[in-house]
């Protein structure tokens, strides 16, 4: 009777996590691609077919799009990994204590505030009559007020913003754990600091890269709020033209076709990631 | 015979915030020899031999290796090597790729650097393990190749911070000898920290016993054992039963000292300058203790005293009995011979202890 016992606690845990992925991730998407291999050809006439996918790769619009939104996101995630990997080897190695506590909770208060907040904060500090603009013409930099704000730039600006603690909390908890002693090592023995960071510290870390670059592109492809607000009309966002075909054209059919588009790019590009960086996905997110 | 230093410290200091960690330090080490750092932990050894490795730098003094200051010489720019406490062997790398970590900075050819690798390797007695992990090793062979991936670099010195600390007794006895014979076996001079006086002792040519970031001697083993400078290192070095008391009588080197239970004992004193009524310590080493079934009288038999067997701690050829002094309640520790006399030897029973003032050292409080 007590292995019965433990087997319905078993699945009395589990079944809140079933619950959530069958309804929540698994119906859905189900839904989804019935509806997006569905091609509407009369009034509320409906044949099976791949139509809906023929009508992405014969608009450039669409698929030129598609290439920018990964593009983009890529160059995100990279820049994001520049960026933060100094801050997260600054937090880990660096410091000590207090400081340490401290400097991990600056990186976290900007996320209390919703990202729409921290948005609309960019666009003040962008735009033409913004405080970068007023401040670089007080100065004499520029002649004329300047329009900072939709460009490229701006939504990669935003983008960063918005994705690097992802990238900061998993690469501090992978360097956090690299054992001091052996950088000291590494030193010892005649390394010097570019070395060291190629064949001891990169190494160790890449499991923290890994799934860093993995969330960080993942948040960059599937926003929404970012690239139209700081890139506006012509941000030309994925996720844009998704909202375009459900809610302006009401397109449910191509709007499913492109959802899973998206979904199809994201998981071929972690692939990807994953293969050339040699690791795999229960090391790196698994931990 | 006058070969140079390998390695010289003057007046070597180092200051942290509110505490001197290392405090007008002077040695020298000569090449090829065998030197031990000994004291406490918290002494300082670990921040003197951050500063020989580079790690930190002194605030004061000068080091000096082969003759050459390294007075803000980075550590990658040194000669010298480190074994770490726990071996820092690089964990993403194979055991090849380890010890070539070195060689690959300097710029040497890969076929070079694949040579010299399976020549240390052999030299350590691991031939052929260059394509293992690092933690497809035993403990062992870990420490071996620890030290494989220092000495491929052919450093003047080699510095060990304590790297048998981790290994389980019977492994760390083994290790002592091999690490005596590896030194042998490379000539190279090496400078071992510990905390571990058996380690030391076994090793070393010389040893210098540090507390509060001093030294208090410098000398071999048998130095330390048999002469120590002062209290402190004759109780950190080698068992002893310490007692503490007033002199009554300076009689030469042998000073008399009355305990604060009325016992009367006699030692020879190291330092000048005792004088009557001065507090002092005796300490006596546990071997040095003579035990008797019958009672002890005579001139040859002064310290001699009536102890009562409180317990046998039986150790083998190490076992000790722990005696304790009738009127005071005092407790001692006394060698059990092994010479079968005492086989039988009980708690409760009655004993008689006598040692020979020369084997007793006695320290004036105050001058340590």
């Amino acid at each position: 009777m007590g292995s019965d016992r433990s087997k319905l606690g078993f699945y009395l845990l589990l079944a809140p996590l079933l619950l959530w992925l069958v309804t929540l991730i698994i119906l859905p998407h189900i839904g989804l691609f019935a509806v997006s291999i569905s091609e509407k050809v009369g009034v509320r006439e409906y044949e099976t077919g791949l139509g809906n996918y023929a009508v992405f790769f014969n608009e450039p619009l669409y698929w030129r799009t598609f290439a920018r939104t990964a593009f983009m996101s890529i160059s995100t995630t990279v820049l994001t990994l520049l960026l933060g990997f100094p801050i997260a080897y600054y937090i880990a190695k660096l410091t000590r204590g207090r400081t340490k506590t401290t400097l991990f909770l600056m990186c976290l208060i900007p996320f209390w505030v919703s990202e729409l907040v921290r948005t609309f904060g960019w666009m003040i500090l962008l735009r033409e009559t913004g405080v970068l603009s007023n401040f670089l013409q007080y100065t004499g930099v520029i002649g004329g007020p300047v329009e900072f704000l939709y460009n490229d730039g701006a939504i990669m600006v935003g983008l960063v913003y918005t994705s690097i603690l992802f990238m900061i909390v998993p690469l501090v908890t992978t360097l956090d754990s690299l054992d001091d002693s052996l950088i000291e090592a590494g030193y010892d023995l005649g390394g010097s600091g570019f070395s060291i960071l190629r064949e001891i510290v990169i190494p160790h870390a890449m499991p923290g890269i890994v799934s860093g670059c993995i969330v960080v592109f993942m948040l960059s492809l599937g926003n929404y709020l970012t690239p139209i607000l700081l890139g506006g009309k012509d941000s030309l966002w994925f996720t844009g033209l998704i909202y375009t075909q459900f809610i302006t054209r009401f397109n449910w059919e191509l709007g499913s076709a492109f959802g899973f588009l998206l979904l199809a790019l994201s998981s071929a590009v972690v692939f990807l990631g994953l293969k050339l960086s040699r690791q795999s996905l229960s090391n790196t997110m698994g931990r | 015979m006058t070969s140079p230093a390998d390695l010289v410290c003057r007046e070597l200091t180092k200051d942290f915030d509110n505490f001197r960690a290392v405090d007008q330090v002077s040695f020298e080490v000569p090449q090829g020899s065998f030197f031990s750092i000994l004291g406490p932990s918290g002494c300082g050894k670990t921040t003197l031999l951050r500063m020989i490795a580079g790690f930190q730098f002194p605030t004061s003094g000068d080091l000096l290796i082969k003759g050459n200051s390294m007075l803000g010489v980075g550590p990658n720019k040194r000669p010298v090597s480190m074994v770490f406490q726990h071996l820092a062997l690089f964990p993403m790398m194979s055991i090849g790729k380890n010890i070539g970590f070195g060689l690959r900075q300097r710029g040497v050819a890969a076929s070079e650097i694949k040579q010299r690798v399976g020549l240390v390797l052999e030299r350590v007695g691991l031939p052929g393990i260059e394509d293992r992990q690092v933690d497809q090793l035993s403990g062992g062979q870990k420490q071996r190749v620890a030290i494989a991936r220092c000495m491929v670099l052919e450093p003047d010195v080699l510095l060990l911070d304590e790297p048998l600390g981790a290994l389980d007794l019977k492994l760390r006895e083994h290790m002592k000898i091999e690490l005596k014979a590896l030194q042998a076996e490379f000539n190279t001079t090496f400078v071992y920290i510990t905390h571990d006086q058996s380690e030391a002792l076994v090793m070393s040519d010389n040893i210098v016993v540090m507390n509060k970031g001093r030294f208090d001697q410098i000398g071999t083993a048998k130095d330390l054992y048999y002469e120590p400078a002062n209290a402190f290192v004759a109780g950190f070095v080698g068992d002893a039963n310490r007692f503490e008391g007033k002199i009554t009588a300076v009689n030469g080197q042998i000073v008399t000292v009355q305990t604060e239970a009325g016992v009367s004992l006699h030692a020879q004193l190291t330092g000048q300058g005792a004088a009557v009524g001065q507090m002092a310590q005796i300490f006596v080493r546990p071997e040095a203790i003579e035990l008797s079934k019958t009672a002890l009288q005579g001139a040859d038999h002064s310290n001699a005293s009536e102890r009562i067997v409180d317990s046998v701690l039986f150790n083998g050829a190490n076992s000790l009995v722990i005696l304790r002094d009738p009127i005071s309640g005092e407790t001692i520790q006394v060698t059990l011979p092994q010479t079968g006399a005492f086989l039988g030897l009980g708690k409760g029973e009655t004993i008689y202890t006598s040692w020979n003032p020369a084997q007793a050292r006695c320290f004036v409080d105050g001058d340590a």
